[in-house]
């Protein structure tokens, strides 16, 4: 039997609501788990997600959603000052093109105010197109809250679990929890490869699976069902790109087509939404592309398929009720649920860290502040954000801060090795943390490259080198192998 | 009376070729536009042959595998041997590109040349 | 921060930058080639296979020969090498050009150049860019990048293909993943004809009983982790039907789906791009709008022949050179050139009148004989060229005179029409 490691708080699921949590918790005298079953965190629902902080016109108050919202929105400039993500306030405008539709806004514009949204405003066309210029001609009016933003939501996820294991997490990848015991007032996790842990208290973080989760613990019996959304992300050179998100007027469960100026300078058109029975679903269809690139020019005409660079999908975990779940088991103790955590789970995440904090304070947790926090990550340096003196200098210390691997974002070798040995060994990890294979080719120039030196640094053999872990190699076998093999 | 089709590789024109045979195994080549193209479809029934090319593994790390060819074509049944003799080679640097690798393969006189060279490893 | 002055500094080492180089250095200029690689050579290191060179070198040459071949040429001319250096920034600045180039060797190094030749290649089309549906997995990768993998590293990308394109570089792919063990279980095509010469569909598909699946499409890729199957579909009226649909278990697929041009630093400094060939528009000395910035090989236009990229960049460097001993040409009207009926595009996009110009084109239309004409805008024929077999995938070249453009008036426009006179049997 393996050694069992004994935590305060174990979280299951590294997305933006567990890794929100450990990032909270963190800064506290405790010992944390984070367990995450893929290869690397942020790998389920959170690296599909469309990167928008919400302004919070949507939800009314009475849901935890909608207050929670509007908490996590007002947190970000100083989570990316301690953090160093990629974010940008830039406004997010609703386009109404009827009369119709105007009535749906001026229903938004109430929430709004409700919701206390600082600055929000009620827009007659010309305001509209002033305020943004891509906007088809057909709009009739619309709102503008500019306290909305985006934010990169992978390099996000990555940051707050930076940090906390700074300040001490453990982060346990390629860790699915298969079992949980209760057992002289401790839960006792067991993983898909025998490893075990013990904790005083859980918190289902588990986004798709979190009613699996709650399952293994024999806690409350709900069903989570996944609702997919695929994203079709544009050239950085597409003239379609708006200084605004540009939202539609809502339709039922969602809130439809969006035109989004990602951080990075990319346009990315959609979601869909719809509900899909596989929650490992992350395929993409042609009816949905047609659908999006319809809807999506009718907002922005420069909307082009032509420059289209890739596209993805991801499911929200829905759930009946429509509201998150953030509550203590009723079923068994010392487990936290934080489930059915979709939109708008980004926006509202630095607050449920918060929340989940003080629940489990309820619970009986002890929160003493730790003496000598870690607050702010060190900067991470980027070749395409610096000056070419800024990288020559760098480059007096270390060559590899001028040896380009992917032309496409600019990334060097230097940022690509720091991902490797920050834990991030598969294509996608180093994907989503450096941008590298991100750009124009999709990494048809710089995969052979990263795939060295994911080999160089952890000493994996190119063959085993995946794209995201488990049985996803890259590369299946070497020539004259087999001969080499009959050999001997 | 048998009939065989091929479209000829001789030239990038690509004719296609009708080639018929009757019951003495004597051929009848129509569809080429010019002689090279009929030699081509008697060879194509009698000895078909194809120059191969391929990767040989070579004993260094930073160039693993150089490219070969050989020099002329090669009766098509004997690739296969060819390639698994090639593939379980352990080239020496240094090596220049025109080196004979194998002379006169299983006595066809074909010959497997290096296409490309390589220096000592420096490292 | 090192500074560097340069003649004529080329952006790129394969073909087109390795035959441009050597002639601008044998004319006695300070000749600079920069690329991201180790070793120079391009693509052409990649593709052991047979069939270069038999214009320029008349010899059948592998790719690394015909790149050795130039190589020797190249440094025979003094001819400077800057490797594994990526350039980062181009812009003009004054009359000369600076380039901002990032290497693990000298750091960042500002290079001004009197004149900039454009040779950066073509990057693939990828999956992403036609919204194949399906799962993102692995197991999903170009022709190129699985023939860079093959051929240089000796990786093999898996043990069981489907190859989407019917172009050369995918049925290549198809006898060299074949000759290394891998099963490949089908080619797939969209349009009715392959895109291919036919003697590759004969070599590389019919020598090993590989089905070519005409009209056909992509409905999916499945698979969790790794590709476990690929769906595909017959085209009725453009759109898949379904009722037909296919699903082939294999783990890998090759998209051999198109090339695009890499003229991301030339956008970058204000070179217009051409949307029908995706390269820059190119004046008869294939200069770009951008005076002292030419362009040639497969980042102006994508070639089917090595030789012609020689020949189109040995003509951009000796226009370079004029270029750079010369001073800035004269302010010239040069007669506009445009591709009319069945033609898809032509290049360059001008013509100096009196100077002799190849032009190089290609046809839209597939037929077994064809005129080529070229009109002044008043309808006179200026030349008339019979081809054969003519075909997308195979580009046509025609020479106009100088004689003939000289005798046009300044306000002439050169028209490039193609005549079938028989279709090409399907």
């Amino acid at each position: 039997m393996e050694k069992m490691e004994n935590y305060d708080v174990a979280i299951i699921g590294a997305g933006v609501s567990g890794a929100a949590t450990a990032y909270t918790l963190s800064r506290y005298e405790l010992r944390i788990a984070l367990l995450e079953k893929a290869a690397d965190v942020g790998f389920g629902v959170s690296k599909a997600n469309s990167g928008i902080v919400h302004a919070g016109f949507h939800y009314p108050l009475t849901t935890l959603k909608g207050r929670l919202e509007i908490l996590g929105n007002l947190m970000f400039e100083k989570m990316q000052y301690e953090l160093g993500f990629p974010f940008r306030r830039c406004g997010i405008v609703v386009a109404a093109f009827s009369e119709e539709e105007m009535k749906e806004v001026r229903k938004l514009y109430q929430r709004g105010l409700e919701n206390h949204v600082p600055r929000i405003e009620l827009c007659d066309r010309e305001r509209m197109l002033h305020l943004e210029p891509k906007l088809s001609p057909e709009v009739t009016g619309g709102l503008y809250a500019p306290n909305g933003g985006v934010v990169e939501p992978y390099r996000y996820v990555f940051a707050l679990t930076e940090l906390a294991k700074l300040n001490g997490v453990e982060l346990f990848t390629n860790c699915e929890i298969v079992r949980a015991e209760r057992k002289n007032g401790l839960w006792e996790l067991s993983d898909d490869s025998g490893r075990l842990f013990r904790a005083k208290y859980a918190v289902n973080a588990a986004g798709l699976y979190a009613d699996e989760v709650s399952r293994i613990f024999g806690a409350e019996e709900f069903k989570i069902v996944p609702r997919k959304g695929e994203e079709f992300l544009l050239d950085r050179n597409s003239k379609a790109y708006p200084s605004k998100v540009i939202f539609p007027v809502p339709t039922g469960h969602s809130k439809g087509v969006l035109v989004i100026p990602t951080v990075e300078g990319t346009t990315m058109v959609g979601p869909t939404a719809e509900i899909v029975e596989d929650k490992q679903d992350t395929s993409t269809t042609r009816a949905n592309f047609k659908q999006v690139f319809t809807l999506a020019k009718k907002m922005v005409p420069a909307v082009s398929e032509r420059e289209l660079i890739t596209s993805f999908s991801g499911s929200r975990p829905s759930m009946a009720g429509e509201d998150f779940l953030i509550e203590p088991s009723k079923k068994v103790p010392g487990l936290i649920h934080a489930a059915g955590i979709q939109s708008p789970g980004l926006t509202a995440s630095p607050a449920i860290g918060g929340y989940i904090r003080d629940l489990l304070k309820e619970q009986g947790l002890e929160l003493r502040e730790k003496t000598n926090v870690v607050r702010s990550l060190p900067p991470m340096p980027a070749v395409r954000n610096m000056s070419p003196e800024e990288a020559d200098l760098l480059h007096k210390d270390d060559p590899a801060w001028t040896r380009i691997v992917c032309r496409c974002e600019s990334v060097s070798e230097a940022e690509i090795v720091d991902a490797i040995r920050k834990g991030h060994t598969t294509l996608d990890g180093i994907k989503f943390y450096t941008r590298a294979g991100m750009g124009r080719c999709q990494g048809g120039f710089c995969s052979y490259r990263i795939i060295k030196l994911i080999a160089r640094e952890t000493g994996m053999t190119p063959e085993e080198v995946t794209r995201r872990g488990r049985t996803g190699t890259i590369l299946r076998g070497r020539i004259g192998a087999e001969e080499k093999k009959n050999e001997n | 009376m048998k009939k065989h089709t091929r479209i000829c590789i001789v030239c990038p024109a690509g004719c296609h070729l009708e080639i018929l045979e009757d019951d003495n195994g004597e051929f009848t080549v129509s569809g080429n536009t010019c002689p090279r193209g009929k030699t081509y479809a008697l060879n194509e029934m009698r000895d078909p042959r194809r120059v191969v090319t391929a990767v040989v593994p070579v004993n260094s790390e930073k160039t693993p595998y150089l490219p070969v060819k050989t020099d002329a074509p090669l009766p098509v049944p004997l690739i296969g041997r060819l390639l698994k003799k090639l593939y379980s080679m352990r080239l020496a640097l240094p090596a220049k590109a025109g080196m004979v690798l194998i002379r006169d393969f299983e006595g066809t006189s074909v010959n497997v040349v290096l296409t490309r060279g390589a220096e000592e490893q420096e490292r | 921060m090192k500074t560097e002055n340069v003649d004529i500094a080329v952006i790129g080492a394969g073909a087109a930058g390795l035959s441009a180089s050597s002639v601008c250095a044998r004319a006695g200029l300070r000749t600079l080639v920069i690329d991201r690689e180790e070793t120079p050579g391009g693509v052409l290191l990649q593709c052991i296979h047979n069939g270069f060179g038999l214009h320029y070198f008349h010899e059948e040459l592998t790719g690394p020969e015909y790149a050795e071949r130039l190589l020797e040429k190249a440094r025979a001319a003094g001819v400077e090498f800057r490797m594994e250096s990526a350039v980062m920034k181009l812009r003009e600045l004054g009359n000369e050009k600076e380039l901002t180039v990032y290497s693990g060797a000298d750091g960042v190094t500002i290079i001004h150049a009197k004149a900039v030749i454009l040779a950066m290649g073509c990057r693939e089309r990828s999956r992403g860019n036609l919204a194949i549906p399906g799962d993102r997995v692995a197991g999903v990768i170009t022709a190129g990048l699985a023939q860079r993998f093959l051929n240089i590293d000796g990786f093999l990308p898996g043990s069981s293909a489907v190859i989407v394109g019917s172009g050369d570089i995918g049925l290549i792919m198809a006898r060299r993943l074949t000759w290394c063990g891998i099963q490949v279980k089908a080619v797939v095509e969209i349009l009715p004809y392959p895109s291919g010469l036919s003697r590759n569909i004969a070599q590389c598909l019919d020598d090993f009983h590989i089905p070519l699946r005409l009209s056909t499409t992509v409905t999916g890729i499945h698979g969790r982790d790794r590709v476990e199957s690929i769906g595909i579909a017959p085209l009725v009226n453009g759109e898949p039907d379904l009722s037909r649909e296919e699903i082939i278990p294999c783990d890998t697929v090759l998209f051999s789906v198109g090339l695009i041009p890499e003229n991301e630093l030339s956008r970058q400094c204000g070179v217009e791009i051409n949307p029908s060939t995706n390269g820059a528009y190119v004046d008869g000395s294939l200069m770009t709008g951008v005076p002292g910035i030419f362009a040639c090989g497969n980042v102006l236009h994508v070639h089917d022949l090595v030789d012609f990229v020689s020949e189109e960049a040995e003509n951009c460097a000796a226009n370079a050179v004029s270029y750079v001993k010369g001073g800035p040409p004269p302010m010239e009207k040069q007669l506009r050139a445009s591709a009319a009926d069945n033609l898809s595009y032509v290049v360059p996009n001008a013509c100096r009148r009196g100077v002799t110009t190849r032009f190089y084109m290609r046809p839209k239309v597939l037929c077994r004989r064809a005129e080529l004409l070229v009109k002044n805008g008043d309808g006179t024929v200026l030349l008339r060229k019979k081809l054969q077999y003519v075909k997308p995938a195979e580009m046509i070249t025609a020479d106009l005179p100088g004689e003939t453009s000289a005798a046009c008036p300044d306000t002439a426009e050169l028209r490039f029409e193609l005549r079938p006179e028989e279709e090409a049997k399907a």
